[in-house]
């Protein structure tokens, strides 16, 4: 008897001990960066325009905005159309589905510097666009889309059978019950997937480098290059002579970041 | 006149023989009650009737089932304006999670229906007809998941109302219910028998007693006894009815 409050006494240590260890990391994370970050933050770094002096963090943030939205706007309607595939259509027990969902877990696990070089090839070189916010937009739509199918899948997949029962049995036929029933009871959660994707694609650099590129300043369009806020760090750390305005940038992206995923979870418990 | 006539209905869910044989005639403007332990067949039989069966990929079916004397299995046959015809309420009410209003319009809007005025015309008479008007007249807009168990189960009936059916199924509609709402349901239906053909499959003997015309007793995928309610209940022909309705085996 002593043993065992002895051991579940280890237990509860040990958990408070693992936690404590997470949150201090998370937390020192968070202050090094702010501490580092805040002070040089400057008024002149949220002007319009980008100079070598201000290192605004505008452009590069509208350039993250306008890819974020291509991406997006690319990735959702296949995204959401395959999971309503996989889960409606196919058969539970077809081995095409399980093919397919094989292939989505691996597509969302290479790393992202294999697809920046793959969005290089594909859509800077062969496509002809050169360093462009289309070629990132492609390129980030590929690595989202496996976190948009297998979010949405989960979405519909947890809407009660119920509900499509009592749809069919008012003589409403499977298009009608998925667009005004399945997908309408899914939807706070495909959202929820979208901004986690969003959280995904500020967070990028590796795959945007070499696809976007890494042009200060606002892109003037589809065909042109413009970096977003994370590249802009990234350069401005690799130059080595604005380091300041870098952690800067860090803490802005950082409290960005954040913003994105408190939104997230207010979705998901919608 | 029959309403539905079963001929040599066979059902398999995969090498499973779930109904066996059935033959059975189901009159109209009354309440059929299907009774029997559970696994019996009872829902299966009860899904055929609607095609409800179709949504399984594992089932097979073989046999004859007539409505208003045309086969409902035949390859002409338009399924979602059967379902039209032949509506179903579940066991647990499951409204949409949209508003009274669009649970109950959601039939009517399916097949076509547009118009405001008319929708509105048949809502209130959809809900009046459920005996859930005055309840609800004045949360139309509200959320339908936000009412009590008997509400939304009464609601459901609404929305299966909506649609102007002939044959109502249900699929034991008060065993997830308290006993009040159950007896409010209940005389629902023996009102609805009126104007509809109500089937309803039950676990609750005493409520196939009190509010059945007719009770078939099913027992492994066959029908056992098929005979007026109160015969049935007083002096059945088969021993195993009898087992059955004093309890020896549940």
């Amino acid at each position: 008897m002593k043993n065992r409050k002895k051991e579940a006494k280890i237990l509860h240590v040990l958990s408070v001990m693992a936690t404590a260890f997470t949150v201090v990391s998370f937390a020192s994370l968070c202050v090094f960066v702010l501490v580092k970050g805040i002070p040089h933050i400057t008024a002149d770094m949220f002007s319009l325009k980008y100079t070598s002096e201000n290192a605004s963090v505008v452009p590069a943030a509208i350039n993250t905005l306008t890819i974020s939205v291509c991406a997006l706007a690319l990735a959702l309607l296949p995204g959401i159309f395959s999971a309503v595939y996989l889960c409606e259509y196919a058969g539970r027990k077809n081995k095409f589905v399980s093919v397919i969902r094989t292939m989505t877990e691996t597509l969302a696990g290479i790393p992202s510097i294999v697809y920046g070089l793959f969005g290089y090839l594909a859509f800077v070189i062969f496509a002809g666009w050169g360093y462009s916010i289309i070629a990132g937009a492609l390129t980030l739509s590929l690595m989202i889309l496996p976190v948009i199918m297998r979010t949405a899948e989960e979405a519909i997949n947890s809407v009660p059978d119920s509900f499509r029962e009592s749809s069919y049995a008012l003589g409403a036929g499977r298009l009608r019950t998925i667009a005004r029933v399945v997908i309408p009871s899914a939807l706070p959660g495909i959202v929820s997937g979208a901004v986690l994707s969003v959280g995904r694609i500020l967070g990028e650099t590796a795959a945007l480098i070499y696809t976007a590129g890494t042009v200060a300043g606002l892109a003037t369009s589809l065909t042109s290059s413009g970096r977003t806020l994370s590249v802009q760090m990234y350069t401005l750390w690799r130059e080595g002579i604005y380091t300041q305005k870098a952690f800067a940038s860090a803490a802005v992206l950082l409290i960005l970041t954040v913003m994105i995923n408190i939104l997230s979870s207010f979705f998901k418990r919608r | 006149m029959n309403k539905f006539e079963i001929r040599n209905l066979n059902l398999h869910y995969g090498d499973f023989h779930a109904l066996k044989n059935i033959k059975l005639d189901i009159g109209e403007h009354r309440i059929t009650a299907f009774i029997g332990p559970s696994g019996c067949g009872k829902s299966t039989l009860l899904r055929t009737l609607d095609r409800m069966n179709d949504l399984n990929e594992d089932c097979r079916i073989e046999g004859k089932v007539l409505l208003d004397g045309e086969d409902i299995y035949s390859r002409k046959t338009d399924v979602d304006y059967l379902r039209r015809k032949v509506g179903m309420v579940f066991q647990k009410p499951s409204p949409f999670p949209m508003s009274v209003y669009d649970n109950v319009a959601y039939g009517p809007r399916t097949h076509g229906i547009r118009k405001k005025e008319k929708l509105n015309e048949i809502v209130e008479k959809a809900l009046r007809d459920a005996a859930i008007w005055d309840e609800l007249k004045d949360r139309l807009t509200n959320r339908a998941t936000g009412l009590s168990g008997g509400q939304q189960q009464r609601l459901c009936i609404a929305r299966a109302l909506a649609v102007n059916p002939d044959v109502i199924l249900m699929d034991e509609p008060t065993s997830a219910l308290d006993p009040i709402s159950t007896a409010k349901i209940e005389e629902l239906m023996i009102k609805l028998k009126k104007d509809y053909t109500i089937i309803t499959v039950t676990h609750n003997m005493q409520q196939a007693r009190r509010i059945s015309d007719k009770t078939a007793f099913f027992l492994s995928g066959q029908v056992i006894e098929y005979e007026d309610t109160e015969k049935l209940f007083e002096s059945p022909s088969d021993k195993r009815t009898a087992e059955y309705i004093s309890g020896v085996f549940g």
